[in-house]
């Protein structure tokens, strides 16, 4: 577990160099997350206990998220001024997310499967 | 004689002990009442801790930075479970193989769908600028969506509250949207679900089915990423515009 935390840190790590480096757009941790992506295809297989640390830690991935959201005390005004544009944003954007994918995804499998 | 109650807090609140363990305890017992429910999606364990600990800190006037120094150790891990996600992403690289063109227009057109509307929307409605650059990455896992955000300039932990609204209207009401356009491949409904509402999407959808629950982690992630590219670009252009 320590080697594939330490492995996972050190991805981290030369994700925040790159950006910084490059002057990519992107956070860190997300080229982090696209070397190992890589490096994992080039290797060919999953070590094991990169698996089972991965897994433990994205089990209680909810868990991370709630210090940032308890961050909300400091925003209660903004919600307050705001909450109409903000929840009508949020529920209509995302079911027709939601339907747009779908649609769009449908419609490429039946298009691959009939220029079979 | 054991010092007064008000004492006592005042000392230990001095120190990330407290706010740490308080964290773990709050959460624990929020994902218990969630299971005790049947993981109903409207009492998703992070919007119940958020509730919980908020009216906690309220109580006891503890500012956000004071518990922050505590629970900083648990945010800290975001980083790291970021890079994580590349493993449940390299699990599904042969169905990301087999269903590769698929995927990637279904995907370009949600994570596009799911930013040009958001903004849009509350543009229209009258949102402030810093809410508009805080609600775009609604659709996105809160550690890639909140890190955009961040070197935008933007307010991350109003997007964490925002990302996790998002996953539970997405969790509610897909199976509404899906079942209303006749969707049955389980891979197209969890695509869709982890496109539009990241990982408690992906919790949802894996009550579907595993194949859903799959297809739902691996959008989640390229959707993530597909978003980290896309964002900064679009904010980009719209600063360039006179």
């Amino acid at each position: 577990m320590l080697a594939a935390l330490t492995v996972l840190l050190v991805y981290q790590l030369v994700g925040e160099i790159a950006v910084v480096a490059l002057q990519l757009p992107v956070p860190g941790p997300v080229v982090g997350m696209a070397l190992l992506f890589v490096s994992l295809m080039i290797r060919g297989t999953l070590p094991d206990e990169l698996r089972d640390t991965a897994q433990g830690l994205l089990r209680h991935l909810s868990l991370l998220f709630v210090p940032a959201g308890v961050g909300v005390m400091a925003h209660l005004n903004r919600l307050t001024n705001e909450w109409l544009p903000i929840s009508v944003s949020l529920v209509f954007s995302t079911l027709l997310t939601i339907a747009v994918t779908a649609i769009v995804m449908r419609a490429l499998l039946a298009r691959r499967v009939k220029g079979r | 004689m054991a010092p007064p109650l008000a004492e006592l807090w005042v000392y230990l609140s001095a120190t990330p002990l407290l706010f740490l363990t308080l964290t773990l305890l709050v959460y624990q017992g929020a994902y218990w009442i969630y299971r005790r429910a049947g993981f109903h999606p409207l009492l998703n364990p992070v919007a119940l801790s958020v509730a919980l600990l908020v009216a906690l800190l309220s109580l006891t006037d503890t500012p956000y930075e004071v518990y922050f120094g505590g629970a900083q150790f648990v945010h800290f891990l975001l980083g790291p479970a970021t890079v994580a996600l590349a493993v449940p992403l390299y699990a599904q690289l042969d169905k990301l193989k087999h269903a590769f063109w698929p995927i990637c227009g279904a995907l370009l057109a949600g994570a596009v769908t799911a930013l040009v509307s958001a903004v849009g929307i509350a543009w229209a409605l009258g949102a402030s600028d810093l809410t508009l650059l805080s609600i775009a990455p609604k659709s996105v896992t809160t550690p890639i969506a909140m890190g955009i955000v961040e070197r935008l300039g933007g307010l991350p932990s109003l997007t964490a509250v925002l990302v996790v609204c998002t996953g539970i209207i997405g969790a509610v009401g897909a199976k509404y949207v899906l079942d209303a356009l006749h969707i049955a491949d389980q891979s197209v409904r969890g695509f869709a679900l982890g496109t539009a509402a990241h990982g408690i999407g992906t919790a949802r959808a894996f009550q579907e089915s595993d194949e859903a629950g799959a297809f739902s982690g691996l959008a989640m992630g390229l959707c993530g990423l597909v978003t980290a590219v896309l964002f900064p670009l679009g904010v980009w252009i719209v600063r360039a515009l006179p």
